[in-house]
């Protein structure tokens, strides 16, 4: 059973690495123009 | 503020509207056009919002910015403060769905361990851990739940989110007793996983709303934002719409809008009215004859004297009578909040009987509080929670597909009633665009046809362009041409061959539209141009019959062209009506109890179909139009009427269904609840069976748009 205190703490801290992820997505803008990066890939950077 | 800029030149931002962006290539040619300038930082297309964000140093202001838009080919505004977009209805329910998702799911693992055995300190240590992790994500993630529900019961009436918020702080409270306690249940996995079902169906629910954007913004900002006033020693200065005064004289380039009704003192134009009107040919007007704020001088120069600004003019008129109009739609009441109403006290009668009878069968106390929170838990609303948004979302993607987009998540609901059809014109009846006869094309020899799609080449006018894009199919090579001029009004004229030829208006200028090709000697060719009926146009209205939906014209247009479609189309017709009366119509049609869809396409049919039960626009339609309408179909073929209708019928049908399966689920399970024979794995499953089934009706309506 020694072994859940360390699993369970490991499984939490990666699935809340996960959301922390997202909550950083959601400040920066990532959110913000959902058509326009969709579109983006298309352009060519040839600069 | 402007001094201490010019001491140290520091990067203003300024947000642009810019409605016609529609692709990459269109974001790449406006960051880069806009980034080689001078006195341009950097350039930011937002492709959702159909905006530039432009950073630039205070020698360049809003005005600059859009004459470079302009050049590289955008007609763009200067975005005003006060129309600043609208947050996004599904953008603060995201952090809450990560949230209560990742709870769930992690909660949801150590009640598996519990439910498969796990006793004594182990299962204490996973419902302590659990609660570590559930109280604070309920707390989080329930916010928009709990809010709407106190609002509710503060001003005494009920939603669904009352018996939820209910539930789950119920459940919550109760499971933190058990853990303290040492308890066998915790709850704190359907509590969450709950929360979780809720809030996808709510975030279904807002990205269909965000889709749908308010009318009058867009309707703000068609109006020019200025314009060149002409000053007393003849200068031009130009001013802000919002400081025109009555009794200037604005100049009014070729290609502008008005910022201002007015009256014309010097030149002569045409107008295109079709913002306004729905009239599609440009209207000639001269010194002396008024002008409206929002129209479009195509010609010439004119000089204009302001009568109107700002909120005095017809452009702001309209958008006060759509307002009234939204509102009143907006007392509407969905579907699944009528349904909450019946269900809310229900299900809270229930759950006190359940404690009372248990309580006087000599139960404790402890033991009859638990048994009505069980009931409180499984009657909680998750699949009624998902029964519309999902069958709605299923249907909007199916119509989305056939080229129909439902912009309102409760549009399809009140489509799906509709048992009258107010049809404008132009534009919604027809193509709403001049095109060439097709026979008169045919009559063209291959050189005159070459030399027509050069001139053609050479004009932006609107009976131009429609030659050339009907010429562009044949794969002609244009005819090399010397000494192109334009003259305004008249037509082109150039050398061909030594030849002089010329694509202008024609002699005498009946009532017809038409252009005269003349080639130097040989017969002059006539190019009637007319607007046509829509594909498919009788078949439509042929089914739309069949489903019960009586269908009349009504137009802004001048009796003598409104008859003729009538006549065309066999259906009976208004003409001449102006905004207020096509509002009008439509209210006294909804009083005397019938369900109004307005099909309309102009600016002048914004009011009323902002005031119709549903309503729908052809994608060709003024940005207003577009904002207004409910639905809003891209291709030419007017079958998207009649198969709306049909999907929005069998949406709701599919909605009942939901229902019925989610009623059905409770009355096996509130009796089990009640007998206090459920345990939180039974709720568990329960919750998530019933979901799934409604999930699995709801997708039968991914056929639903054929």
């Amino acid at each position: 059973m020694t072994v859940l205190l360390l699993l369970i703490p490991a499984a939490l801290a990666i699935g809340g690495l996960g959301l922390a992820a997202f909550f950083w997505a959601l400040r920066n803008g990532q959110f913000e123009d959902p058509d326009g990066n969709a579109a983006r890939i298309l352009i060519e950077d040839d600069e | 503020m402007t001094a201490l800029l010019k001491v140290a030149p520091a990067l203003e931002r300024t947000v642009l509207a810019v409605p016609s962006i529609h692709c990459a290539g269109c974001m790449s040619k406006i960051e880069r056009g806009l980034g080689a300038r001078l006195g341009i930082a950097s350039a930011r297309v937002n492709l959702s919002a159909r905006s530039v964000t432009v950073e630039h140093d205070s020698s360049l202001d809003a005005h600059d910015l859009v004459h470079a838009l302009a050049e590289l080919g955008y007609e763009a505004q200067a975005r005003r403060d006060e129309l600043a977009p609208r947050l996004s209805a599904a953008r603060p329910l995201l952090a809450p769905l990560a949230v209560a998702g990742f709870a769930a799911m992690n909660v949801m693992l150590l009640s598996v361990s519990v439910w498969s055995g796990a006793g004594g300190s182990t299962r204490d240590l996973f419902h302590w851990i659990s609660a570590a992790i559930a109280v604070p994500a309920i707390g989080y993630a329930g916010q928009p739940f709990f809010r709407s529900a106190w609002k509710a019961v503060r001003h005494g009436s009920t939603n669904m989110d009352v018996p939820i918020s209910l539930g789950v702080l119920i459940a919550t409270g109760l499971s933190l007793y058990e853990t303290v306690r040492h308890g066998e249940h915790a709850w704190f996995d359907g509590a969450l996983m709950l929360l979780t079902f809720l809030l996808i169906g709510r975030v279904l629910d807002a990205m269909m709303r965000d889709r749908a954007r308010a009318g009058v913004d867009a309707l703000l900002s068609q109006a020019a934002q200025g314009a060149m006033v002409v000053g007393a020693n003849g200068g031009l200065t130009w001013i802000e719409a919002s400081k025109l005064m009555p009794g200037l004289i604005m100049r009014v380039a070729a290609g502008e809008r008005l910022a201002a009704d007015g009256e014309i003192v010097a030149g002569a134009s045409r107008f295109d009215q079709s913002l306004l009107t729905g009239e599609s040919a440009p209207i000639p007007l001269h010194t002396g004859d008024p002008a409206l704020a929002g129209t479009l001088n195509l010609e010439a120069p004119v000089d204009v004297r302001v009568s109107h600004a700002g909120h005095d003019t017809t452009l702001a008129e309209i958008a006060r009578l759509m307002e009234a109009s939204t509102q009143s739609r907006s007392r509407y009441v969905r579907i699944a909040d009528r349904a909450a109403r019946l269900y809310a006290p229900a299900v809270h009668s229930l759950a006190a009987l359940t404690v009372v009878g248990w309580l006087i069968a000599g139960a404790s106390l402890y033991q009859a509080l638990v048994t009505g929170v069980a009931v409180l838990i499984i009657t909680c609303p998750c699949a009624l929670g998902l029964a519309v948004p999902v069958a709605q979302v299923v249907a909007s993607g199916a119509l989305m597909r056939a080229g129909i987009m439902v912009k309102d998540g409760s549009a399809l609901e009140r489509l799906a009633g509709v048992d009258r059809a107010l049809l404008d014109k132009t534009g919604t009846l027809t193509l709403g665009r001049p095109l060439p006869d097709p026979a008169a094309l045919l009559a063209l020899a291959p050189d005159e046809a070459a030399v027509a799609i050069a001139l053609a080449s050479h004009s932006r006018h609107p009976l131009s362009r429609a030659l050339g894009a009907a010429l562009a199919k044949w794969n002609l090579a244009a005819a090399p041409l010397k000494d192109v001029s334009e003259s305004a009004g008249e037509g082109v004229f150039a050398r061909w061959q030594g030849l002089e030829v010329s694509l202008s208006r024609p002699q005498g200028g009946g009532a017809t539209m038409a252009a005269a090709l003349r080639i130097q000697g040989r017969p002059v060719r006539l190019i009637p141009f007319s607007d046509r009926l829509r594909p498919d146009c009788t078949a439509a209205l042929t089914q739309l019959d069949r489903l019960g939906v009586e269908c009349s014209i009504l137009s802004g247009d001048r009796p003598a062209a409104v008859g003729e479609i009538a006549l065309q189309t066999g259906l009976t017709a208004q003409a001449n009506a102006r905004p207020a009366e096509k509002q009008a119509l439509v209210a006294r049609l909804r009083a005397s109890g019938r369900k109004v869809l307005v099909v309309g396409d102009g600016l002048n049919d914004g009011p009323a179909l902002a005031a119709a039960d549903a309503s729908m626009a052809p994608g060709s339609a003024s940005d207003v139009g577009l904002q207004a309408a409910d639905l809003v179909f891209v291709q030419d073929s007017l079958i998207a009427l009649p198969r709306a209708v049909r999907a929005a019928r069998r949406t709701m049908v599919v909605v009942r269904q939901n229902f019925a399966l989610a009623i059905g689920y409770n009355l096996l399970a509130v009796p089990l609840a009640m007998a206090g024979l459920v345990t939180p794995l039974v709720a568990a499953v329960a919750m998530s069976a019933s979901s799934l089934i409604v999930v699995a009706n709801s997708l039968r309506l991914a056929s639903a748009a054929k």
